[in-house]
């Protein structure tokens, strides 16, 4: 890949709109991600994060504006959303071309460190293991661009804080452009290149995020990048 | 913490637990079992004493050694073959026909247009109350009794079945979109796998009418199988015979739904036990 490509952004998001109704979710939005970003994308319930993605991820109709996404995009959605009735392995060799799509599926169930889970029916993993199987179901296809929707907000604290870890490893191996939705500051910070933060529908802020990788929480610059951001978001006290 | 430690062992050991449910199993069992033995034990002493006629009502020993009579004769077994072959002809034309019209009016609006309409006028009509307008157009052979099975037991699968498809959670067929799969991928992976748990529900309701329906049609008019033994047996007062023919309904019904909770143990074998219909 050229340099000249490689400043060109991966993902295009011009003035784009999206009301429901009198409500407007998205408000003339303009963003770009750029090849291997990683983007954490902040805000409150209800700030249009969730639209966003659902636009980006061809669920949702672009109705005013532009998006120009590349055709290999995954999605790990909030809910681990597997197939029940197929095994592990199956759910992430789900529509996967070729015949090697079993070893492949094996593959990445190994790279995420399920390797001896991959014949058990998912109703029977934990919420982490679930998770891990939908990351799994997207790395898999080897997408230029991954989505993840808030992808442990339903896990306990310890899980998250290992599933963080793990999500910026395959990140630093794979290299693929990332969009991160999340509520969560010190996850933003975590594994964001960039952090964005929505408000209404449109870009309150935006903060580039220069911390040396692997990161920790309790790295000084960590700690006043955080408060930079919180300040940002007009949360003072809890720091 | 030595308490979780101590459990886990019982359970992965699996040394202590099983042979205590062995025993407790059993004993419950075999509770539950008193109670009938009880009553029959009962109602042969009421025959003994000439309390209750054999007019009225045969005693179980004699009920027993009718059945082996009918049987040595010939006369069961041949009855009963027609019965089957009745019932399954009939419940597979049904199997056929519900889940065709199902899958043309769960996957397609003009099929739901066409077909959901018709078929929930069907629901409502009692499809007993067919059977004098069937022996008009059929007459007295096979085709009115099979025709009545089929019939009836297609609607519980039609329903079951459409309302599998159009229940399926609008999220994984999101996933399924995002995953790039086809039409026919998205429905053969996502659609059908999941409406299969509804099918096998409609299909037990089916086999229960499917015997419902060969009953009345056997007993209103036929000259074989089990209801016309029954019949037969009226002209004579032989109500051992008649009871002999309700035992063998009862057994091929409690055989019929076994078979589908075998079918559902099979192919939902991915569901958690306490998700699948009810027992």
């Amino acid at each position: 890949m050229s340099y000249e490509r490689r400043l060109e952004p991966l993902i295009r998001v011009e003035g784009l709109s999206r009301r429901y109704g009198a409500a407007t979710v998205l408000d003339r939005l303009d963003l770009t991600i750029g090849h291997g970003e990683f983007l954490a994308l902040l805000g409150r319930s209800g700030s249009g994060k969730t639209t966003l993605l659902r636009i980006l991820a061809g669920l949702d109709r672009v109705e005013e504006g532009k998006v120009s996404v590349p055709r290999n995009a995954a999605v790990v959605f909030q809910e681990s959303r597997l197939l029940p009735w197929k095994r592990v392995w199956e759910n992430v060799a789900l529509g996967l071309p070729g015949p090697d799509a079993h070893d492949r599926a094996m593959a990445a169930l190994e790279e995420v460190g399920l390797g001896h889970r991959t014949h058990v029916w998912p109703l029977t993993l934990s919420g982490g293991e679930a998770q891990r199987v939908g990351i799994a179901r997207a790395l898999v296809r080897q997408p230029e661009f991954l989505m993840l929707d808030e992808p442990f907000a339903s896990l306990d604290a310890l899980t998250r804080l290992r599933m963080q870890a793990m999500v910026g490893e395959l990140w630093r191996k794979h290299r693929c452009a990332v969009l991160l939705v999340t509520h969560d500051v010190d996850e933003a910070l975590l594994l964001g290149d960039r952090a964005v933060v929505l408000e209404q529908g449109r870009i309150g802020m935006e903060l580039q995020i220069s911390l040396v990788r692997p990161r920790r929480q309790d790295d000084p610059d960590f700690v006043s990048t955080r408060r930079a951001l919180l300040a940002a978001l007009d949360v003072h006290d809890a720091v | 913490m030595l308490e979780t430690t101590v459990e886990r062992g019982t359970v992965i050991g699996g040394t202590r637990r099983p042979p205590r449910r062995a025993l407790r199993l059993p004993t419950r069992t075999l509770r539950r079992l008193v109670s009938p033995l009880l009553i029959l034990l009962l109602w042969q002493a009421a025959s003994w004493t000439g309390l209750v006629s054999p007019q009225t009502l045969a005693s179980p020993l004699r009920i027993l050694s009718t059945a082996t009579d009918l049987t040595r004769d010939g006369t069961l077994p041949e009855n009963l073959l027609v019965s089957l072959a009745r019932a399954g002809i009939g419940l597979a034309i049904a199997v056929v026909a519900g889940t065709g019209l199902a899958l043309a009016a769960g996957l397609s609006r003009f099929g739901e247009e066409a077909i959901d309409a018709p078929m929930q006028m069907l629901r409502t009509l009692p499809a007993l109350a067919l059977v004098p307008l069937f022996i008009l157009w059929f007459g007295i052979g096979e085709l009115p009794k099979v025709a009545l099975v089929a019939l009836g037991s297609t609607i519980p699968i039609y329903l079951n079945l459409f309302k599998g498809i159009r229940s399926i959670d609008p999220k994984l067929l999101e996933m399924g979109r995002t995953l790039g799969l086809s039409r026919i991928q998205t429905v053969r992976q996502i659609v059908l796998p999941g409406a299969l748990p509804d099918l096998l529900t409609g299909l037990r309701f089916s086999v229960g009418i499917s015997w419902l329906m060969l009953v009345v049609a056997e007993q209103v008019n036929a000259n074989s199988g089990i209801g016309h033994m029954m019949t037969d047996a009226e002209d004579f007062l032989r109500t051992d015979i008649i009871l002999v023919g309700l035992l063998v309904y009862a057994l091929l019904g409690l055989l019929s739904d076994q078979m589908v909770r075998t079918l559902e143990r099979i192919l939902l074998a991915w569901q958690p036990v306490r998700a699948r219909g009810p027992r």
